[in-house]
């Protein structure tokens, strides 16, 4: 350490402990890294390593007393935070470290306009006057990129797009010129073109004001991309840190091995030539009606899905990609009609568009869906053997309950779990073991199709391999047709034959996975294509702000 | 068939959950003494006929045993004249039986009804070794009408609870759930119907006819079920989102059942937390019509009567206007204090308050997701 310059953050053997009753749970376990004035360092881990937690606790941010630090030092250029009084901590939160959280929507107060959440910070800490501060607001409004700034000032969090607000959080964060900031999963909760815009512009900041950049994410490419160094976490430990280049060419732990090994990678086994036709539509609509007035009469459409044709065979997967509003969900829900829909859906050859429910009740046996959020799509309510034999009961399948139960446990172990789990709840395992429990539930009644909407996305990377593994060898083994609906292009790549690229609810672009994804033909694909793989900001115009 | 599961009771199986809220429950000392309590009462009064009664319980007579208390005997069967019933208050059947065997009274041998005879001055009567609560303005035993009429009460409170339940369960399941027109005009409707006064309905009607308890319990529950609907048509309207909702839809299982098995047991949270205070409520109404005069039949043991007994007779008989007071505030508190304790029960954001269960299905995404390692080895 030299004394004339102390490192600008130096954490060493920090620990976090949680209190709830009796038990204990240690959350982070001795970790030590520092960030030098000018440097980004990444901290990389799945979900539950400790990697939020630790940002957390440099502000001391934790929920004390329930959270305690049983050991640790955490020294902000050469000065302790850990344990320092109230006053000292108010003083470095906001002004000295400023903090970028992962969700904009719920960091920014709902009823404050952007004008007044920058204000509040540069009030508190630099005593401005409103109209300096006013100032100064438009100033870091401009900084970080929002157009027309000075229209924007009055607007609320809802009124500004996902990509705005959390460029409103940085300018937060930015006001009062911070020499550390730490961004926590800034990007997670934005589109890949998005994410890509507030990369840059992150760098750009970081490189102008010299600042401390802590980079907590679980993607490894985008550490690839932005960072100097990283740090990689598992289970509250940090098991290895060293340059970017260096980590990635020659991982020496184990599990960071592993984590650069669980890229979504390999192709889906080719379709059957001949292979039957299981559902097609063309001028397919999803209009959702916006109503007003006391008798809520309809007014005017969201045209979530406008115009779409797709047709799946079996053993082929269509993947369907698209920012968020592209209207990829809905245009799986109205194909299983669960949302109203216009246009014919040829299901095996018959259009199911005009049937009735009970007449659709047979069919929907052969049409299944697996859902993205895991924790939302099982009943709390139900073991998971009733959750995978509801299915069978309601199609009046297998002669009673011990034949049904045999038939659950064959499903669940065809996706890999142990059958003797059939007596648990759901909220005793973990996202990837109840994703396997989805797809159980859909097997079970042997299907001709499943649509799974984004069925890996909240799952962290080691995971998400193993379940597209899973899916693949399904498709394989019961010749299945998917309709693969995701946002993730590294895993549609690994996992379609055909895929259709959405917009605003249109077909921008359709074709072989390959052809489409090796030479885009539209412009917004290549901008989506750089901005998932490359990281890579598109400067064209195409992609929205 | 399926094995059992290690937590049981009785042939309800204890799910973690039930078992923290159980547990919660417990944490609550004031509620769950509050339950006991209530609950001792309440059975209790259920047995007002052999507490507090005017006829023996057990009479030993001339080698026959006869239980009066459950049957009628004419007056010549104990040697009177009469073929009509024994009248227990005479003197004469007394001495009759207490010459040729033994009779066990109740504890208290006046029922709500009963005048007391050969009080030592005209009635109202203060406490008194014959009447621990004094006596009202007809002669009639205060305690023995305060035991009735608690019983009677908690009835009404009960029962008035559960039929407004089960109505308002359903008014609000189908409207959350189906949403859309549906619910457009049955809330219309509502806002309509709650706006109709309900006490000059009863009053009108109570020019036509004597209400009695089941008129009363209609005409209550016509209005009364409204009270539920609100919430269990905002769970309805959150649930039929969700994704395991949806995916029972895709699986083809019919409409009421996915409303009874999926959605509800999350919407039968917010109703048996609401279910204390609905019944508070009732018995508070009940008291209040029977207090201006528009509830149950004249003579009937009611609490809400006997107030008004306390108000008229304020200064020359305060013991009845003290009684009232008490034991309707006593049960009122009671369920209020049960409410409580069953509201933090059924409350995700309170943790377990015994030792143990950490992770728990409603603070599941923190709590589940720390287990990537058990992910990997599956």
């Amino acid at each position: 350490m030299n004394a004339a310059a102390p490192t600008l953050l130096e954490v060493e053997d920090l620990a976090v402990q949680f209190r709830a009753g009796n038990a204990r749970f240690d959350a982070v376990k001795g970790v030590s890294f520092r960030i030098e004035r000018g440097e980004t360092l990444a901290l990389v881990g799945e979900s539950g390593s400790g990697k939020s937690v630790t940002a957390l606790s440099i502000l001391q941010l934790l929920p004390y007393p329930a959270a305690s630090h049983p050991s640790g030092s955490i020294r902000f250029k050469g000065d302790e935070l850990m344990g320092a009084p109230e006053p000292v901590l108010r003083g470095i939160r906001g002004n000295r470290v400023g903090m970028i959280f992962q969700e904009p929507l719920t960091a920014l107060n709902p009823l404050h306009s952007v004008e007044k959440q920058i204000n509040e910070v540069l009030i508190v800490h630099r005593k401005l006057g409103r109209g300096a501060a006013r100032q100064r607001t438009l100033e870091l409004l401009e900084l970080v990129g929002i157009r027309n700034a000075a229209k924007r000032l009055g607007a609320f969090p809802h009124e500004l797009s996902g990509g705005q607000r959390q460029r409103v959080m940085i300018a937060m964060a930015l006001a009062n010129d911070p020499e550390l900031l730490i961004a926590d999963e800034p990007t997670t909760a934005v589109d890949v073109t998005i994410q890509a815009q507030i990369l840059k512009l992150l760098k750009e900041l970081q490189q102008r004001f010299g600042m401390g950049l802590l980079f907590i994410t679980h993607d490894l490419g985008l550490v690839r991309h932005t960072c100097d160094r990283v740090a990689v976490m598992q289970s509250g430990r940090i098991v290895e840190t060293g340059p970017v280049a260096d980590v990635f060419k020659a991982p020496k732990h184990e599990y960071t091995q592993r984590l650069l090994g669980s890229e979504p990678r390999g192709t889906p086994a080719p379709v059957a030539a001949g292979a039957a036709e299981v559902m097609a539509t063309d001028g397919f609509r999803v209009w959702y009606p916006i109503k007003a007035g006391i008798f809520r009469h309809t007014v005017d459409h969201v045209k979530a899905v406008d115009d779409v044709s797709i047709r799946v065979r079996a053993g082929e997967t269509v993947g369907v990609v698209g920012e968020s509003g592209s209207g990829k969900s809905s245009l799986g829900f109205g194909l299983l009609r669960l949302v109203e829909s216009k246009g014919a859906i040829l299901f095996a050859g018959r259009d199911i568009q005009p049937l009735r429910n009970a007449e659709l009740r047979p069919i929907r046996r052969e049409m299944q869906i697996v859902f993205q959020d895991p924790f939302g799509s099982l009943s709390p309510r139900m073991t998971v053997g009733e959750i995978v034999a509801e299915g069978l009961k309601i199609h009046g399948i297998g002669a009673d309950d011990d034949a049904r139960d045999a038939m659950v446990v064959d499903a669940l172990r065809e996706v890999g779990l142990d059958p003797e789990t059939r007596h648990r709840y759901p909220h005793e395992f973990s996202g990837g073991q109840r994703q396997r429990i989805s797809i159980a539930r859909a097997l079970v009644l042997k299907p001709k199709l499943i649509v799974l909407d984004e069925p890996t996305s909240a799952l962290d990377r080691t995971v998400q391999v193993q379940v597209i593994e899973l899916l693949r060898k399904l498709q394989r083994d019961h010749n299945l047709a998917y309709i693969f609906i995701s946002h993730d292009l590294a895993v549609v790549r690994a996992m379609s034959h055909h895929v259709v690229v959405m917009r605003d609810g249109k077909v921008v672009e359709q074709g072989p996975t390959g052809e489409v994804l090796a030479s885009p033909k539209e412009a917004y694909t290549r901008a989506l294509l750089a901005a998932a793989f490359d990281f890579k900001a598109d400067e064209s115009g195409v992609v929205r702000a | 068939m399926k094995p059992a599961s290690p937590h049981r009771f009785l042939w309800w199986r204890v799910r973690p959950v039930t078992a923290r809220r159980l547990a919660n429950f417990r944490a609550h000392k004031r509620g769950y003494w509050s339950m006991w309590i209530f609950a001792v009462l309440f059975v209790f009064t259920l047995f007002a006929e052999f507490i507090a009664n005017d006829r023996p319980l057990l009479v030993w007579y001339d080698g026959g045993l006869y239980v009066p208390v459950l049957k009628d005997y004419p007056e010549r069967t104990f040697g009177g004249d009469l073929p009509s019933d024994t009248d227990w208050s005479e003197p004469f059947i007394r001495d009759e039986i207490a010459k040729k065997g033994w009779m066990v009274w109740p504890l208290i041998p006046y029922s709500y009804k009963t005048p007391v005879k050969n009080l030592t001055r005209p009635a109202p009567t203060p406490p008194s070794w014959q009447n621990w609560l004094g006596t009202d303005y007809q002669a009639r035993d205060v305690l023995a009408r305060v035991i009735y009429g608690f019983r009677i009460s908690v009835l009404f409170g009960l029962a008035l609870t559960i039929a407004s339940s089960v109505v308002g369960v359903v008014a609000g399941a189908v409207q959350g759930y189906f949403g859309g027109r549906v619910d457009l005009y049955f809330q219309r409707f509502m806002e309509i119907w709650d706006s109709v006064p309900v006490l000059y309905l009863l009053i009108i009607l109570s020019a036509f006819i004597q209400p009695d308890f089941w008129w009363l319990l209609g005409i209550m529950l016509l209005f009364s079920w409204m009270g539920l609907v609100g919430v269990v048509r905002a769970e309805f309207l959150r649930a039929r989102n969700f994704d395991y909702v949806r995916a029972a839809r895709a699986m083809g299982a019919s409409s009421p059942s996915i409303m009874f098995k999926h959605i509800l047991p999350n919407a039968l949270v917010a109703t048996i937390s609401f279910m204390p205070f609905i019944t508070s409520g009732s018995i508070g109404s009940l008291t209040a019509l029977d207090y201006l005069g528009f509830g149950l039949p004249p003579g009937s043991a009611s609490l809400g009567e006997l107030a008004k007994q306390g108000k008229e007779f304020a200064t020359i008989a305060p013991w009845i206007g003290v009684t009232a007071f008490f034991i309707v505030a006593i049960m009122l508190s009671l369920l209020v204090f049960v409410g409580e304790a069953v509201r933090d029960a059924f409350d995700p954001r309170k943790a377990a308050v015994s030792s143990g269960a950490v992770a728990e299905p409603e603070q599941t995404s923190a709590a589940t997701q720390e287990s990537p390692a058990e992910e990997v080895a599956s």
